[in-house]
């Protein structure tokens, strides 16, 4: 099969402009004959299915947390980035491209960024109409931050809870929508399978949490907007729940996963504390403009308190390595150099499993150059979070750090229209690989998000209807759907009744958790993906020969929800060590320690400037590869240097 | 602080859907580390009880950072537990560190919260109340350049201040009249302070009331343990705001939107 890209020609400018003149079209009366289901209700899957009902479609939306405002984008802290250039500081559509294309190492699709950069701007229009209380300047006018990396002030923010507030704005709009009959929503309810019809995606299998019932819904499009896959490390800064089973599913029916090994390290979070963590929390890494980074230099001092450890002995490491960025280089280059630090011994914090893995962030220098009252406001919430969780307070004592997995720039491949190769499934927001390459830049996942739901999914959407227009009649009788209702019936009954039931899902997953951090996360080589290779099928074989399940499938029964998406993050980490061992460079997020050069990730252009998707093959070890090449006319690859 | 270990003792409400009677289960918890989250501990309970071959404790959690509002149970007779300004799932056992040792947990309780399954409860009211009336109509794609109407900062904080509500349902398990006045305000609040919000302020707090009633909350009698529970300090001056709102608009009301009586 050939990937096909289906972007538009001519200057990059008018891509999109031009695409959408080019468009098909679906008539205002016969939009309601289209059936829509869009799986996932955060800032991609809400803003989509509200603004798709608004449209006049019929829209089933399903989630499988109680409310659809409990999508994880609410978690999301520091802001939405948009070229706006109200601060005059030289931004501009055009920068916010090339510096999304640079930041994501020259692994992304030209097009499709030039158009996320090109919404950028509507996106803050069409929040602050929703009511989105962003932070205001004392004149009234919307305030700007300069954020992760970035050398203009191009991030809107509320607080430090940017995402809660973006994504309450699409909750109301959908809410909206569920009100006027437009939108069906679908609570506690999880898609297990994806249904194919003749090469279409015709519906899904879902499992309803409360009732445990089994049941299919059949549509004319389905759309993905389920997250990212990062909780396959088990440890990540995600939601306990989020999950790529409704992606991995739409996968083994057919659908490419592109680049998996391209996953994003956060650089400021949480430290673990012990080995009954359940997951990382995250300290938005606005955090980084005003704080320093720093470690003991000499190893003796990293059991001292910090605050007793002299200037001179104190090695702020970003500042001396990248002078230009100092603590503001790109999250993968402020996370390796963290982890390098820990590896040479001049971690802090307290010892697991043998090493002290943190490194301060301290305030010290903000609080005498701005007074406690101004960082209390930039930053009062975030503050209070760490001292809740760790006991201390960063108003005194330096914030403790280290990266965790956070971001996923992998996902279902998708083209210019968002459209898998599958006809009729969609896929927005981070669930597709499509706009941040091999490395993704601080707030943009929100952008991305919502200029896929709210505007680039309704269009390409209607232009697939609009040019489709007839569509076979598909209902609950037909073949293809008692399929896979009874595979996923199939499914529940094996996880149900493992041979010699011993522990509970989350054993086996913080087994394959720290397997996939040790060998695929922040550095990998050869040897290691290797051995992941040999251990993920033992550990899933263990895993179906030993999982217990207590309780009935016939009801509630979260340990039964997670055994299954602990099931599908099994073959996902296979294929992502695949993926990490094939792409013999480093570029972002995936930095192979053989590719390197003076300690910086070493891209090979020739070889590997192309998009990696895996087909299912049914054999989870033997994946095809497809490759979509890519071309820069735009932003010429050059050497990343943030020194 | 310590990382020593220590034992407790909980006494958990098990209910097998809306219509079991429920109780109170005993568990003993041997080895509880100060640096674990409450909900950790409960994690580590669970996988014990499934090793054993019994059922874990149900209860709804997501994001375990404080923002998703998913979590909540009553500790010890306070939603949330002992922390102020704190989700159950931020609220780490170094607060129990020095006692008490025993305690007593149990759902948001509420006849506009059915239980679900033991500690997990359906909130879906509280999207029916924002489906009433709980946002600006506004198309997508219909929005003016967004700073073409300036807000003054401090407008913009406060209504920020109210948007911060997390949905949870602590005010209404801490309200002696089950009551949700003070999430239903706070968006009201919000909403009501934005320019952009004005033009459907009136309908708006009478169809979100209207809707309130209808789930089955009761009325505010100013007992104000909404605020005290409130894991975001969400202040009760925005129920005030939300009364005189109200009332302006069932006084200057010329349509039959229904209305509190």
């Amino acid at each position: 099969m050939e990937l096909r890209s289906n972007e538009p020609t001519g200057p990059i400018e008018q891509r999109w402009t031009k695409h959408k003149a080019e468009s098909k079209l679906v008539a205002p009366a016969n939009r309601r004959k289209y059936e829509i289901i869009v799986v996932g209700s955060g800032l991609a899957g809400g803003a989509a299915a509200a603004t798709l009902g608004e449209l006049g479609y019929k829209v089933k939306c399903f989630c499988f947390q109680d409310s659809p405002r409990r999508a994880h984008s609410i978690a999301a802290q520091g802001g939405i980035n948009a070229a706006k250039n109200y601060q005059n500081d030289g931004d501009s559509v055009f920068r916010l491209f090339y510096d999304t294309v640079k930041g994501g190492d020259f692994r992304a699709r030209e097009s499709n960024v030039y158009r996320l950069a090109e919404l950028s701007v509507n996106i803050i229009d069409q929040c602050v109409a929703q009511g989105v209380p962003f932070a205001r300047e004392y004149g009234g006018h919307l305030a700007n931050r300069s954020f992760g990396g970035a050398q203009v002030s191009r991030t809107f923010y509320a607080r430090g809870q940017t995402g809660q507030q973006l994504l309450l704005g699409a909750y109301s709009a959908l809410q909206r929508q569920v009100a006027a009959g437009t939108v069906k929503m679908y609570p506690r309810t999880e898609m297990l399978e994806l249904i194919v019809v003749d090469g279409e995606a015709r519906g899904i299998v879902t499992r309803n949490l409360i009732t445990g019932e089994v049941e299919a819904h059949t549509a004319h499009v389905v759309v993905l907007a389920t997250g990212g896959y990062g909780n396959v490390f088990y440890l990540s800064t995600n939601a306990k729940g989020s999950n790529c089973t409704a992606a991995w599913r739409a996968h083994r029916k057919g659908a490419p996963f592109a680049n998996p090994c391209f996953t994003q390290i956060h650089p400021t979070c949480i430290p673990q504390s012990g080995a009954y963590q359940s997951k990382l929390t995250l300290m938005s890494e606005s955090l980084r403009n005003d704080g320093r980074v720093w470690v003991p230099r000499k190893k003796e001092d990293c059991d001292k308190d910090p605050n007793s450890i002299p200037e001179k002995d104190r090695y702020y490491f970003l500042e001396e390595r990248y002078p230009a960025f100092g603590n503001l280089v790109p999250r993968d280059v402020a996370s390796r150099n963290a982890m390098y630090v820990c590896n040479d011994g001049l971690g802090v914090g307290p010892m697991v499993e043998g090493q002290r893995r943190g490194v301060y962030l301290d305030f010290a220098d903000a609080i005498k150059r701005l007074g406690e009252q101004t960082v209390r406001e930039r930053y009062g919430n975030l503050f209070e979070m760490y001292q809740r969780i760790t006991g201390d307070s960063p108003y005194n004592t330096p914030m403790r750090i280290y990266p965790a997995i956070h971001y996923t720039m992998g996902g279902l491949w998708v083209d210019y229209n968002l459209m898998s190769t599958i006809d009729g499934l969609f896929v927005g927001g981070e669930a597709n690989f499509s706009d941040h390459g091999a490395n993704r830049l601080g707030a943009s996942a929100l952008m991305q998000g919502l200029a896929d739901g709210y505007f680039i999914l309704p269009f390409t959407i209607g232009n697939y209807l609009g040019t489709k227009r007839s569509f076979k009649p598909v209902d609950g009788d037909h073949p293809a759907v008692k399929d896979a209702v009874a595979e996923v019936k199939s499914r529940l009954e094996r996880l149900s009744n493992a041979p010699d039931p011993k522990h509970a899902p989350e054993y086996f997953h913080r087994k394959l958790g720290a397997l996939l951090w040790d060998k695929c996360g922040m550095a990998r080589n050869k040897a290691g993906l290797e051995e992941a290779l040999r251990e993920i099928p033992k550990l899933r074989e263990q895993f179906y020969r030993e999982v217990k399940i207590t309780g009935t499938g016939e009801g509630f029964n979260q340990a039964l929800e997670r055994a299954g998406r602990v099931a599908d993050f099994f073959e996902l980490g296979e294929l992502m060590c695949l993926d990490a061992l094939h792409r013999e460079e480093s570029c972002g997020g995936h930095f192979r320690e053989e590719y390197q050069e003076d300690g910086e990730a070493a891209r090979d252009d020739e070889k590997f400037s192309y998009v990696a998707a895996w087909q299912w093959t049914g054999d989870s070890s033997k994946p095809q590869l497809l490759k979509e090449p890519l071309t820069f006319e735009y932003v010429k690859p050059a050497k990343r240097s943030y020194k | 602080m310590s990382d020593k270990t220590f034992k407790m003792t909980l006494h958990v409400w098990r209910q097998n859907g809306p219509k079991d009677t429920g109780r109170f289960e005993r568990y003993e918890c041997p080895e509880v580390n100060p640096h674990m989250s409450f909900l950790e501990m409960l994690d580590d309970l669970n996988e014990r009880l499934i090793e054993e071959g019994k059922e874990p404790i149900s209860f709804d959690h997501d994001c375990r950072e404080g923002i998703c509002g998913a979590c909540g149970m009553v500790i010890n007779g306070v939603p949330h537990g002992p922390q102020r300004l704190t989700t159950t799932c931020q609220l780490h056992m170094r607060q129990f560190e020095k006692g008490p040792y025993e305690v007593w947990i149990e759902p948001f309780r509420a006849a506009a919260f059915p239980v679900i399954k033991d500690l997990a409860v359906d909130r879906g009211a509280f999207d029916r109340i924002i489906s009433a009336g709980g946002y600006i109509s506004v198309r997508t794609g219909s929005a003016p350049e967004a700073n073409d109407q300036l807000i003054p900062k401090k407008i913009a904080d406060r209504a920020m201040d109210a948007a911060e509500c997390i949905g949870c349902g602590a005010c209404v398990a801490a309200c002696p009249n089950a009551s949700a006045s003070l999430f239903t305000s706070a968006k009201i609040t919000h909403l009501g302070l934005l320019p952009q919000g004005q033009p459907e302020r009136q309908d708006r707090v009478r169809k979100m009331v209207a809707q309130h009633d209808a789930e089955g909350f009761g009325g505010c009698t100013n007992h104000r343990e909404c605020e005290a529970a409130c894991p975001k300090g969400i202040s009760v001056d925005f129920i005030a705001q939300m009364n005189r709102d109200l009332l302006k608009a069932m006084i200057t009301a010329k349509d039959d939107v229904p209305s509190r009586d």
